[in-house]
């Protein structure tokens, strides 16, 4: 039985040897520590000057490093504007920052915001409804799945504004064909982020949803939901990033009847008049509306979810 | 003694379980028969791939035995349900979107076995007796792997089932890790005396965990020979017993082929 003596004692679970192998163990008695050297221990970790330290939690936040990059940016433009010379093809920083001032104080910026965004809520959340209703349809049945795959398929790639036309045959010139391209330029990013996020989920996770008892329309809000939230997240922020494309696309196209058009209408009308600094504007406050809703309802909803439960990707 | 085997708590009779894999059928276990009774400690023990692991899927009703039946206190198993509880080998059974304890009163409301407040009490004692109570407020992404698995462990036992089915729930464990889990469950088996059924491919495991192995062959799965560990403790010196059983089995499974190279 001596070739037990090699036996690894993790697979034996550390019993069953009976001979006697402390000859191969030289034991090391306690070394004592030396005293700790408190000169070369201060020295190693000094507190950072106030100044350094502000300037540390400064450069830490994301924010002020994007601000500092955007600030670059728009120095670049401003120096190249005046470079070229040119106020009807590019104007420079100020002459925007001044227009955009300028329509807000007259109202009418604020006028075309709001007649934007109603259009653009209308159309996300009638998208989003849609999405959600498909989605749970496509849980319910394989068949409804295959279609549901089927058509985002077919018709994600398809761009919002090619439907325009047929809108304007069925629906005419008017609020409800651009609310109906804006669903179409939703719904088909959301289906494909929800169908990607529920193919995604762990099978285990599952078989724990369905061993603690939970079947039919309990077993998706307690399980299939929460666990493909991540990609419904995802899903969510695409679409709304299409939709405000599609809309501002839309009223370029067309402007809506008796002058209430939204946005793109005030930049298509702002062209039109060659007020160039005024399309400008119009393109910054575009951006900032869109920077705004990622940062106070995007940021706050991944914080308060993906982030606390480590499920971002 | 005769009259409490009478009828078991949970009994295989004869399952044989058959799957199709692309063109062909693949018999995963065959011909599989065994009882347990309550507070036994049965352990599945066989090489990878030799359906231990399908043949305790159909003993938590995830699917379905193509021949024989399995009963539980008589009645046959035919779907999934909260009497069974299974404990899996992967990390990601706890719900990340909810902290260790929430986890635990999720089970416990989800399945009605009893309202909020009692089962936030329920849950906390639970975590408590698998020394998870300090992180019960945490998300499951911020613990360690065997912290998981403990979280696994005490939201099965929360809901006091029937049988507790292990699926190889150390298995991705570091030895050392491994080692404290399988006492921290022996000592949680003295004061509950729960009856378990746990599927290893690990033979200390098995003699560690177990008062009866019942070993498996591969292709397709059979039960080759049941061993009756806690009489067998019995019958020598500790130590002896422990390699003499080791060598036995490890024989029995792998025809005799002891290889002790490193």
């Amino acid at each position: 039985m001596t070739a037990h003596s090699t036996t690894p004692s993790d697979e034996r679970g550390g019993l069953g040897d009976t001979l006697d192998l402390s000859a191969f163990f030289r034991l090391v008695g306690e070394v004592e520590a030396a005293p700790p050297d408190q000169a070369a221990i201060a020295n190693a970790s000094r507190p950072l000057s106030w100044w350094r330290r502000q300037w540390r939690r400064l450069w830490d936040t994301s924010s002020v490093r994007k601000a500092v990059l955007l600030l670059l940016l728009a120095t670049a433009w401003h120096l190249y504007a005046r470079h070229l010379n040119n106020p009807l093809a590019l104007p420079d920083v100020l002459a925007t920052a001044r227009a955009l001032w300028q329509e807000f104080r007259s109202g009418e910026l604020p006028l075309r915001i709001l007649m934007s965004l109603k259009i653009l809520f209308a159309g996300y959340f009638i998208g989003v409804a849609c999405a959600a209703l498909l989605s749970i349809a496509a849980m319910t049945s394989r068949l409804a799945g295959d279609l549901l795959e089927t058509l985002t398929t077919m018709l994600n790639p398809l761009p919002a504004i090619a439907l325009l036309p047929l809108a304007l045959l069925w629906f005419g010139i008017g609020t409800f064909s651009i609310i109906f391209v804006i669903v179409h330029a939703v719904l088909w990013p959301i289906t494909l982020n929800v169908l990607a996020g529920f193919s995604s989920i762990s099978p285990t996770l599952k078989l724990v949803g369905r061993n603690y008892g939970l079947s039919g329309p309990r077993f998706a809000a307690r399980i299939l939901i929460p666990a493909a939230f991540p990609s419904v997240v995802a899903g969510l922020k695409n679409g709304w990033a299409c939709a405000w494309r599609t809309l501002i696309a839309a009223e370029l196209v067309f402007g809506v009847s008796s002058g209430s058009g939204g946005l793109g209408w005030f930049i298509y009308e702002k062209k039109n008049q060659l007020e160039t600094d005024a399309v400008f504007a119009g393109f910054c406050t575009v951006i900032i509306i869109g920077i705004l809703f990622e940062r106070c309802v995007f940021y706050p909803l991944e914080r308060r979810t993906l982030h606390r439960w480590g499920m971002r990707a | 003694m005769n009259v409490a085997a009478s009828q078991p708590l949970l009994a295989a009779e004869d399952v044989s379980i058959t799957y199709s894999a692309g063109t062909r059928l693949v018999t995963a276990v065959s011909n599989i028969s065994f009882e347990v009774q309550p507070a036994d400690r049965l352990v599945l023990l066989g090489p990878s791939g030799c359906g231990k692991s399908t043949l305790l899927k159909a003993v938590a009703g995830f699917l379905k035995p193509s021949r024989g039946r399995i009963l539980l206190d008589g009645t046959l198993i035919q779907g999934p349900s909260p009497e069974r509880l299974m404990v899996f080998q992967e990390f990601d059974q706890l719900l990340p979107w909810k902290t260790l304890h929430e986890n635990v009163v999720f089970a416990l409301t989800s399945t009605g076995r009893a309202h909020r407040r009692e089962a936030k009490e329920l849950a906390m004692a639970y975590l408590g007796k698998v020394n998870l109570a300090p992180f019960a407020h945490a998300y499951p992404h911020a613990l360690s792997g065997g912290m998981k698995q403990r979280g696994a462990i005490a939201r099965c036992l929360a809901m006091k089932p029937a049988v507790l089915l292990m699926d190889e729930p150390f298995a991705a464990l570091d030895a050392l890790t491994r080692q404290e889990m399988q006492r921290e469950l022996l000592a949680l088996w003295e004061e509950i005396r729960f009856t378990m059924l746990f599927v290893t491919h690990s033979i200390p495991e098995a003699l560690v965990l177990g008062n009866r192995i019942a070993l498996l062959s591969s292709h397709p799965g059979r039960i080759t020979a049941e061993v009756r560990v806690e009489d067998a403790w019995q019958s020598g010196e500790r130590k002896a017993v422990h390699r003499s059983l080791h060598d036995k089995i490890q024989e029995m499974l792998f025809d005799g082929a002891l290889d002790y190279t490193i």
